[in-house]
């Protein structure tokens, strides 16, 4: 399908025309710059992979009323993509059995109705013990080892991946079985054949995983979906949807939060100074690095945002780390500041989709940072910070590793 | 209209819709004492639709964050007193 111009009611095609993606230039924490300076444009045209015209969202406002607004669906095979992956020309193929991400009410909801109750407030609180736990073992091993370490396989990795396992019932054992094919499939360098092996594979681990659950139940969310009325495929697809999710989020905020914490001394002193702002510093981190983006919808019917309108068929991608720096939202917006208050961001998304497992990553971070930074007063970077290699063309932005160093006692 | 970040002085009731909640729990991380989530299906719960004047610019703060719009903020009409 081709985009006629004259026949949509808004012709004005704007810059830039497609999605700005490289931030090598300038700060790793920073959004591309180009992307920044469209704060007075909250809303404009942008060209995608495929030629289709639609719209990109960096305004918070804007942002925000898209995500929550129904008008808009997440299905994928209404989307079209910011930019051309290998092996699709157009739109996307429909969800997998079992994601939801990729659905709408009623079929969305029907999965989540039985997830929410998982993963309420309290649940994730009362994890904070077992959390900590993980962190000290992650920690010790580390000191052991060290110093020198790479702060993303010793403790960002392994912190949030131990959790996950445990919390799904996955064998932490298996990891080497999946942990590569999550890696794939956000990596936006993969051709769609690879993201399908990644996938596949998933899916027959989680799959087998399901039928052994079935088979003897264990105290585990997996088991416990077991006596919903999901299918054995729809439980593997649920499961693989989990287990992706909450792996590589995390281990990015994590990774790249330290990171950003080193850089910025000032701060890391202050929340040394004082562990309760632990849960404030969670949130600005959160904000500054927003490390899941874009998010895409498509408009159901004619909607009207900020002033433009916004045709059936459309495909609108929020870029999440602009709405995160809108500074009619967050003064001074490029400024790490953990005393702000940050709430409000849009890192967990926004509206029916937004972020299940968000409680969990906030206890896990929460109980994560002030551990990392109590244990190694002075932890710092092992190489020049020019030098620390970036996820920069994964779905979840982060670093690569993180080499660091430490004074031994 | 009562914005989310009125003064918490004013007096207010609110309201959900358990049907519109997401259980993605914002509420009941901002203002624990208003609102909870069941342990069944993690739905909102509302402790108290006419919350504290302690206890009400959080509870403006969660209507405002929820993800669903699934908490309605109802000014005091004189029918209400
Ligand atoms: S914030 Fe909204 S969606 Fe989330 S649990 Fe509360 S009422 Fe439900």
């Amino acid at each position: 399908m081709s985009y006629d111009p004259t026949a949509a009611g808004d012709t004005t095609v704007d810059e830039p025309a497609t999605l700005p993606t490289d931030r090598r230039t300038g700060c790793p924490f920073d959004p591309p710059a180009e992307l920044t300076t469209l704060s007075d444009k909250p809303l404009r045209r942008m060209r995608y992979g495929d030629g289709h015209m639609g719209w990109l969202v960096t305004g918070h406002a804007a942002g925000r009323a898209i995500l929550a607004d129904p008008r808009f669906s997440s299905r994928y095979e209404l989307l079209h993509l910011p930019e051309p992956i290998a092996g699709v020309s157009g739109e996307m193929p429909p969800a997998p059995v079992g994601d939801m991400l990729g659905l709408d009410a009623p079929e969305h909801t029907r999965y989540r109705r039985l997830l929410t109750g998982k993963f309420t407030v309290r649940r994730m609180r009362q994890l904070t013990e077992r959390v900590a736990q993980f962190t000290t073992e992650c920690l010790d091993a580390m000191e052991q080892a060290g110093p020198t370490a790479d702060l993303v396989e010793a403790f960002a990795q392994p912190v949030p991946a131990l959790m996950i396992c445990e919390l799904l019932g996955v064998p932490y054992a298996d990891r080497e079985r999946f942990q590569s094919d999550v890696a794939t499939l956000f990596d936006q360098t993969a051709g769609l054949e690879a993201k399908g092996a990644a996938y596949t594979a998933l899916l027959q681990f989680l799959g087998e995983l399901v039928l052994a659950k079935r088979a003897e139940p264990t105290d585990d969310l997996l088991s416990d979906l077991t006596a919903s009325d999901l299918t054995d495929e729809e439980l593997a697809g649920v499961g693989g949807m989990l287990l992706a999710a909450g792996l590589d989020t995390t281990a990015n905020m994590l990774g790249l939060g330290t990171f950003a914490l080193l850089s910025n001394p000032g701060q890391l002193a202050a929340l040394r100074a004082d562990p309760g702002l632990a849960e404030q510093t969670v949130e600005e981190l959160l904000r500054y690095l927003s490390v899941a983006d874009p998010l895409l919808r498509s408009a159901l019917e004619d909607v009207e945002v900020a002033g433009r309108l916004i045709r059936a068929g459309e495909t609108v991608t929020v870029s999440v780390q602009a709405t995160n720096r809108d500074p009619h939202k967050f003064p001074g917006p490029d400024r790490l500041d953990i005393h702000r208050k940050a709430t409000g961001h849009l890192a967990f998304g926004h509206g029916a989709h937004q972020c299940l497992g968000q409680q969990l990553a906030r206890v896990e971070m929460t109980v994560a940072f002030p551990a990392l930074f109590a244990r190694f007063p002075t932890l710092r970077l092992a190489v020049p910070p020019q030098e620390v290699p970036l996820r920069d063309r994964s779905n979840i932005y982060g670093v690569i590793s993180l080499p660091v160093t430490w004074d031994k006692e | 209209m009562n914005g989310p970040m009125d003064s918490p002085e004013e007096p207010l009731r609110l309201s959900v819709d358990r049907d519109r909640c997401a259980g993605a729990g914002m509420c009941a991380l901002t203002a624990p004492e208003v609102f909870d989530q069941d342990d069944e299906e993690g739905l909102v719960v509302l402790r108290h639709p006419a919350p504290a004047p302690e206890h009400r610019a959080a509870a403006r703060m969660a209507v405002g964050l929820c993800p669903a719009g699934a908490i309605a903020l109802n000014s005091p009409d004189s029918t209400d007193a």
